[in-house]
This record gives C-alpha cells, sequence and structure tokens, in this order.
C-alpha cells in the first residue's frame, strides 16, 4: 500500500539526484538517466511493468507484424477512450470510491449530443459542451450521493449507470444518429508528428493529472482520502468537496472519451461504451490500485492501460477468438495483481 | 542459565529468544508461572514485552529456548494450538465483530450445535453465566455494536475463559479504558487469579501490576533486566528499571498568567452528547479536562475543533466569535485538535511520517501552487529535530514505535502554532520516557502563550499537567477546579456524581 502512492514524485526526485551527482563527478549520458528513470519506474510499478514486458515480448515473438511501427501507432490510437476514461476511474478508486456509471455516461453523453446537433440543428460545437456537461452533471450526482446522500458508491453509481443507459436509448428511441461534421470526424484520422491526435489527447490527459497528483494539494489530498477519510478530515482537509470533484472529473473525462469515439465511429450508438466499464476498471486494477483506496497512480494506471492495449492487439494479430479474448483478460488481471502482490513484500 | 528439571506445575519458559532477520528482540528471557499467581511484566514500549507474549501464545515459533506447560515440553505451533493446551492471550486491541450479538461472538468459531442448528439457547445460557462471573453486565442478544471498551474488554475476556485456559496473557487489558472500567477489569482478573489460573499481566499503569502481580518481571531492549518477588514492587524502581536511568516525576508546570482569554465556551451543547459547557481557557494555561469514559469529554473538544456538530452555544477565539462547521473551519480560527485515535483519526500509517505531518499544511507549504517531495521531507526533517522524532521520516510511519508515531502526530499539528490546541489522550499506549518528553512539549508550548485543553482518562496525568481542571460527569461540567483543589479524591467524586 502507498507504494505507488509519489510514483511521479519519486520518479522526479530520482533524475534529480542524478543530474546533481552528475554536476558534481561527470556529465551523466543520456542512456545513464535513462537507466535510472527506468529503475526507479521499476520499483514503484514493478509487477504490471514485468507484465508489460512480458506480453510485449511474447507478441513480438509469436506474430512478426506486432513491433511494426504501424500496430504500435494502431495500439496507442485503439486504447485512446479506454485510456481517457481510466484516468477518472483511476482517481474514484485513489479516495476508496467506484464509479460503475462511466460507461453509460459515455453513451448518453454521445447521444444528448448528437441528438441535439441533428434533431435541433444546434452548432456541433455548442450540442458537443452540453455532452461534455452532461457528463459533469452525472459526475456530480455521483459525488453528491456519496456524499452528502451517504449512499455507497457502488450503488450510487450503479443507479445513474442505469438511468444513463435508459436515457441514452430514450433520446432518439434507441436509433443511431450518423453524420457528424466533417471536421470532426476529420479529427479522427489527424497525425501529429506521425501521432494520432486522440492519443496525444489521452497521454496530455494522463500527464496533467499526475502532475494534480503529485504537486497540487487537492491532488495530493486523493491519498489522505483513500488512506482514511477522517484522518483527512481532521486534519482540515474538506472532504465532501475533494471527493465530489474527482466523480465529477470522472464524469466529464467519460464525455472526453465519447466524442473521441463518436470521430472515429462517425456515428452515435446508444449502447456505445457501455461494454467499456469493465475494461476501465480491469486498467486500473492491473496497474496496481488497489479497491480499498489510498495507493495506485496515473503511472501504475497507463502501464495496465498499455497492458490491455498490447494484450487486446496481440490476439486480434494472431487470429485469437474474439470470445476468448476476455478470458484473457480475466487471467491477465489475476496475474497481474498476485505478481503485484508478490514484489511488494 | 539453570539446568534443573522443569517444574510440575506452572509454564516455564527459559531462554526465549526472537530473531527476526539480523536484529534481535528477545535475548534469553526466563520467567515461570505458577498456577494462580500473576506475574507482572512491565517495560517501555519495543521492550520486547510482545514478542515474549507472541512466543508463548503459539503466534510466532522462538528462534531459541524451551518451554514447559506443567512438566510437559511445550512448543505451540498455532495460537488455536496454545489454546487447546491451555494458554490464551487477551490482545490489547479489541477483535470482536460489531454486527454478531455478544453470544455469538463469544462462541464464534466453536458455536454449538443442536440438530444441525445453533443452539441459541444453550449458547446464551452458557454467555450469561459467564458474563456473570465476570461481573460484565450486559445482555448477550444485543450486537457489540455501540457497547463501551470496557464492556468489550470484558467479553475479550471472557471469550478466553470460555475455553478453559490455565494460563492467561493480559496485554494491556486497560490500555482504552477509565479508571471505573480498570478496576472492574482488575477484579475480573483477581477472579481468575483465585480460581487458579495463572496469569501474565503487562500494562504501563504501575498502579495495576502493583496491586495484582506477585511477581514483576521488566524487560528493557529484549533483556530482562530486572525481577521483583516481593510485594510490594516501589513504583519508582520500576520506572527506573524500565527506562534505565534514574527518574523523578515532575509536577512543575509554571503558572499562566491570567490577564488574556485565549477561548471562550459559553453554554456550548450538543444533543445527546453534552450540555451547558462553559468556560474560558487563558493564555499559556494548560487546562485539563478530566471524567470517566463516555462522560463526554471527547465529545467537547471534538465540537470545539469542528469535527463533530455543536448545536448551541457560542465559541469565540481572542474575543471574536466564531462560527465553523468542519475541522477545516476551526483551523483557520486557530483551533487545532490531536485527535485520540491515533489509526483511525490521527494518523495514515502507510504513508510515511513526513508526509503525514505536511498534510494540513499543504495549501500553506506550496509554492506557485505546487508541493514537491523534497519541500515535504525538508518540514519533515525539522519536525523531526523539534519533537525528538526517532526514526525514518521517509517511510510509513506504522513502522515507528508508538510513542515515535504520538511526537509524529503531535509535530503534525504544530507545524504553525495555533492559538488553541488541543489534545486528547495524548499518551495512550506511550512508554514513559516518551510520555515525559510529551510532557515537556507541551509544557513549552504553555509557556510560549498558547492555551491548551488536555484530555486524559490517567487522573495521574491531568492532575501532573494542568493548571486548572475541568471534570465531566455524564455530558455535563461538573466542576472546575484550581490546581491546588484538585486531589485525586475531590477529582473522582466530580466525575462521579451524577
Amino acid at each position: 500500500m502507498g507504494r505507488q502512492g509519489n510514483a511521479m514524485s519519486h520518479a522526479k526526485s530520482n533524475t534529480d539526484e542524478s543530474v546533481k551527482a552528475g554536476r558534481n563527478s561527470e556529465a551523466p549520458t543520456g542512456s545513464e538517466r535513462l537507466a535510472a528513470l527506468g529503475g526507479s519506474v521499476l520499483r514503484q510499478v514493478p509487477g504490471p511493468l514485468i507484465g508489460l514486458i512480458a506480453v510485449c515480448i511474447a507478441f513480438s515473438w509469436m506474430s512478426p507484424y506486432f513491433l511494426t511501427e504501424r500496430n504500435l501507432i494502431n495500439i496507442f490510437s485503439q486504447i485512446s477512450e479506454i485510456g481517457i476514461m481510466a484516468v477518472g476511474a483511476a482517481l474514484v478508486i485513489l479516495i476508496g470510491g467506484i464509479d460503475l456509471s462511466v460507461g453509460a455516461v459515455v453513451a448518453l453523453s454521445l447521444m444528448v449530443n448528437a441528438w441535439l446537433y441533428r434533431d435541433f440543428g444546434v452548432p456541433f460545437v455548442f450540442s458537443s459542451l452540453v455532452g461534455l456537461g452532461v457528463g459533469a452533471l452525472v459526475g456530480l450526482v455521483n459525488g453528491v450521493l456519496s456524499t452528502y446522500g451517504r449512499v455507497q458508491p457502488f450503488v450510487a453509481t450503479l443507479a445513474t449507470m442505469s438511468a444513463c443507459s435508459g436515457l441514452a436509448l430514450y433520446v432518439t428511441n434507441g436509433g443511431p444518429v450518423t453524420g457528424f461534421p466533417d471536421w470532426f470526424t476529420g479529427l479522427a484520422s489527424l497525425r501529429i508528428f506521425g501521432l494520432p491526435f486522440e492519443s496525444l489527447l489521452m497521454v496530455g490527459i494522463f500527464l496533467i493529472v499526475a502532475w494534480w497528483l503529485t504537486f497540487r494539494p487537492t491532488g495530493r489530498s486523493l491519498y489522505a482520502i483513500g488512506g482514511s477519510e477522517e484522518v483527512a478530515r481532521l486534519s482540515g482537509i474538506n472532504t465532501r468537496a475533494v471527493k465530489i470533484l474527482v466523480y465529477v472529473i470522472a464524469g466529464l473525462l467519460a464525455a472526453v472519451a465519447s466524442l473521441v469515439l463518436g470521430a472515429r465511429l462517425d456515428s452515435a450508438h446508444p449502447t456505445a461504451g457501455i461494454s467499456d466499464l469493465l475494461s476501465v476498471i480491469a486498467v486500473v486494477v492491473i496497474g496496481g490500485a488497489s479497491l480499498a483506496g489510498g495507493s495506485g497512480g496515473m503511472l501504475g494506471t497507463f502501464i495496465g492501460l498499455l497492458i490491455i492495449g498490447v494484450l487486446r492487439n496481440g490476439m486480434a494479430l494472431l487470429n485469437v477468438s474474439p470470445n476468448l479474448q476476455p478470458v484473457v483478460i480475466g487471467i491477465a488481471i489475476i496475474i497481474a495483481v498476485m505478481l503485484d502482490r508478490k514484489t511488494a513484500n | 542459565m539453570e539446568t534443573n528439571a522443569p517444574s510440575s506445575t506452572g509454564l516455564d519458559c527459559r531462554g526465549l529468544v526472537k530473531n527476526y532477520g539480523p536484529i534481535s528482540v528477545l535475548k534469553s528471557v526466563d520467567l515461570f508461572l505458577a498456577p494462580g499467581t500473576c506475574v507482572g511484566l512491565i517495560g517501555e514500549n519495543g521492550a520486547g514485552k510482545s514478542t515474549f507474549n507472541s512466543l508463548v501464545a503459539g503466534v510466532v515459533a522462538p528462534s531459541d529456548g524451551r518451554m514447559w506447560l506443567d512438566g510437559q515440553p511445550y512448543e505451540p505451533h498455532s495460537p488455536s494450538d496454545a489454546i487447546q493446551r491451555g494458554v490464551a492471550l487477551i490482545h490489547q486491541e479489541i477483535r470482536l465483530l460489531p454486527g454478531l450479538s455478544v453470544a455469538e461472538n463469544l462462541f464464534l468459531g466453536a458455536l454449538p450445535m443442536k440438530a444441525g442448528r445453533i443452539d441459541r439457547r444453550y449458547m446464551e445460557e452458557k454467555a450469561r453465566a459467564v458474563l456473570a462471573t465476570l461481573g460484565v453486565r450486559v445482555d448477550p442478544r444485543r450486537p457489540v455494536l455501540g457497547l463501551t471498551m470496557a464492556v468489550q474488554q470484558g467479553i475479550e475476556i471472557a471469550k478466553a475463559i470460555l475455553r478453559n485456559p490455565r494460563y492467561v496473557i493480559f496485554d494491556e487489558p486497560t490500555a482504552a479504558v477509565g479508571e471505573t472500567e480498570a478496576e472492574q477489569i482488575m477484579a475480573q482478573v483477581q477472579k481468575l487469579k483465585s480460581e487458579g489460573v495463572g496469569v501474565i499481566y503487562v500494562s504501563h499503569r504501575l498502579d495495576e501490576v502493583q496491586e495484582l502481580a506477585d511477581e514483576v518481571v521488566c524487560l528493557r531492549d529484549g533483556h530482562r533486566v530486572s525481577r521483583w518477588t516481593e510485594r510490594p514492587v516501589p513504583k519508582d524502581e520500576m520506572i527506573n528499571a524500565m527506562v534505565g536511568r534514574e527518574f523523578t516525576f515532575e509536577h512543575h508546570p509554571p503558572s499562566p498568567s491570567r490577564d488574556k482569554v485565549v477561548l471562550e465556551v459559553r453554554g456550548a451543547g450538543r444533543s445527546g452528547a453534552f450540555e451547558g459547557v462553559s468556560f474560558d481557557l487563558y493564555e499559556g494555561e494548560i487546562l485539563g479536562l478530566a471524567g470517566l469514559i463516555g462522560a463526554g469529554r471527547t465529545d467537547v473538544v471534538r465540537a470545539i475543533a469542528g469535527a463533530d456538530r455543536l448545536d448551541r452555544g457560542t465559541i469565540s477565539v481572542d474575543g471574536r466569535d466564531i462560527q465553523f462547521r468542519s475541522p477545516k473551519g476551526a483551523m483557520k480560527a486557530g483551533i487545532f485538535m490531536v485527535p485520540e485515535d491515533r489509526k483511525g483519526q490521527g494518523l495514515n500509517l502507510d504513508r510515511s511520517a513526513s508526509e503525514n505531518i505536511t498534510l494540513p499544511w499543504e495549501k500553506k507549504l506550496a509554492k506557485f501552487g505546487q508541493i514537491t517531495g523534497r519541500r515535504v521531507a525538508e518540514v519533515g526533517e525539522t519536525q523531526k529535530d523539534r519533537f525528538d522524532i526517532r526514526g525514518r521520516m521517509n517511510l510509513p510511519v506504522g513502522s515507528m514505535s508508538g510513542g515515535n508515531q504520538q511526537k509524529v502526530l503531535l509535530a503534525k499539528w504544530l507545524v504553525e502554532e495555533p492559538r488553541v490546541l488541543i489534545v486528547d489522550e495524548p499518551t495512550r499506549g506511550v512508554d514513559v520516557g516518551a510520555k515525559m518528553a510529551i510532557y515537556k512539549i507541551l509544557r513549552e508550548l504553555a509557556s510560549a502563550g498558547m492555551g491548551i485543553i488536555v484530555v486524559s482518562s490517567e487522573l495521574e496525568e491531568v492532575l501532573g499537567l494542568s493548571h486548572r481542571i475541568m471534570v465531566m460527569s455524564e455530558g455535563r461540567q461538573s466542576g472546575m477546579l484550581s490546581r491546588e483543589e484538585a486531589i485525586p479524591e475531590r477529582v473522582m467524586s466530580l466525575a462521579v456524581s451524577g
């Protein structure tokens, strides 16, 4: 527990030290610095990292196509939307909560967005903003229910999940919406320095949230709340406000993910994203977070995300039946968690 | 070491050693316990008492040494094995399941069955009987949730007794209860003794050891440093043996000036907890809050510190009326509370000592909205020096000893100095050395002008530290005594006044 708490800050101070040492003696080479960084990453998230390296080696051995640049970019592109959702889910799990509504929020915010755009002629920028607002609003409801309402987060978000998936079907009577503006769907194929825009967006969100968790007092308080809410409250932290904020962020990020999905598919389906819930939780758990709260972080979550992405992609390359893929993910969850526990001791 | 044959009755431990890797926590300790007698085991935190208990109760295996039980070799390989052989350990921490009934808790693991179902009637009758012999008045059918600590401790004892042990180890049974409750527990120990049970009694409260023990053994740094076989064992000798140096109790807090009121409380009340509490706290004063467990002492200070809602009354700091509904608001007004429960309220044991200390201060410590690990470590080291914390500040605080954890807890609230500091049970479960260090810190803070409220179940502590003592009884303020008036008998009589 707590081992990964300051994943990023440890990584930072370690590199700082190596830089300082370098000034005093001899200049460190780039590879030395890289090795120091790699070492500290290994210390913080040993289980997930070992797992990631193992699956990469296995797939590159089994499929010659796996290690090609195009395939690696593909992997990044495929995990963007789950990754964005996983950031929010990791924050919620970090404070000892759970958000079951993320998948349904994707569906609802995408449908509301598409419905306003198609049936009411609302400019797409505005309908998108409303879609984001819907996500944040559902998060607000989750947060208020689980703090002021004293409903357990599992139950509160189960209720909002049910309501959101129903509403997503209701707005268009179950029908999909197709045909978004070209500039929007164009974002899905936009490349910046050869990298897909959606992947850069996802990585950017990871970095901003990691910075927030490591260096901002409010972000850091998430670890305190997850460790013991009463300790945090008596330490003068407004725990209810912070918890509500976390659920709002989770809802908002799910809505951002819905835009990524909409742009890629050029359509909105009322059941889009609903099946992503389990993958998102799998990512966070494989990344080394404990559902009891107080441990985990962005680095672990990112590695967990890569593991899921590589597994999915590799199995597709090897023509593993799609029906068997969830079985492999299930096994991966167990191995990752057990490996993590073993190396932690 | 003696080489003669083991005694045919009694628990005979010889040369017990326990090593964890290269670290030796118990170094060749001998102890003999005869049936119907009590051996008091004393020592500072970390002296090896708990390790010794764990060896005898089969929780861990010794690295070296032997034990005999009534002449037979005794090598328990698990706690249940030890219980089968007739040796029971009553843990310091209460481990009852709050949702189950008292009777179910007593019989957990060995529920009596009849015709394939739990025999509730038998279970409840048996529970009632065993509780009655211990003088614990509680309905065996009610859930444990909501029972006082003393009653819960009584249930723990009853649970051990139901297994008919011949030797019982009590590990600080009175650490979390008040004076009257402690007396009840001690009466239960006396009763066991009179029935021929051998008792090892571990406690920081030396009065209790004096009263119960026929023999006292003192451990320090894993060694048995002293042994007394004649009663009564002088208290100062015990203290000196524990701390390993000459030691005297000091009771000389300097008198405060009475010109400036820092905290004014008028007619404070909270439904179901306390009513009509009014007092002034002067600059530089230490005000003691005495009373039995459950008298509302903690409720009063929690409400003043914003941890609980205040239903009635007013609070002002330095003459300014303040309104707050959270600890955050109280801290803004200059009132800080060091809570009583280290684990549940004060510290996050999985995080480092430094991180725990900076938690309330991160917004203030941040530069350009950012706080770095280096800044946290700096503050941690400053506080380490100031409060003489022994241990590494970057390791989880749970790995420190109780006394050092308590110092970390104090340090956490004193990164900046509040106007009013409330400390609730500042030395619970802390050894004598750390206790004195904490008293010294509190006195220095008061001399520097802070107003301090001390809540404690140890009368000696309240009397020794405070300039004035407020006594509470059943949620009411039953008296306010000056230091001269506050003799123990007077405080106790106010505490039990209805």
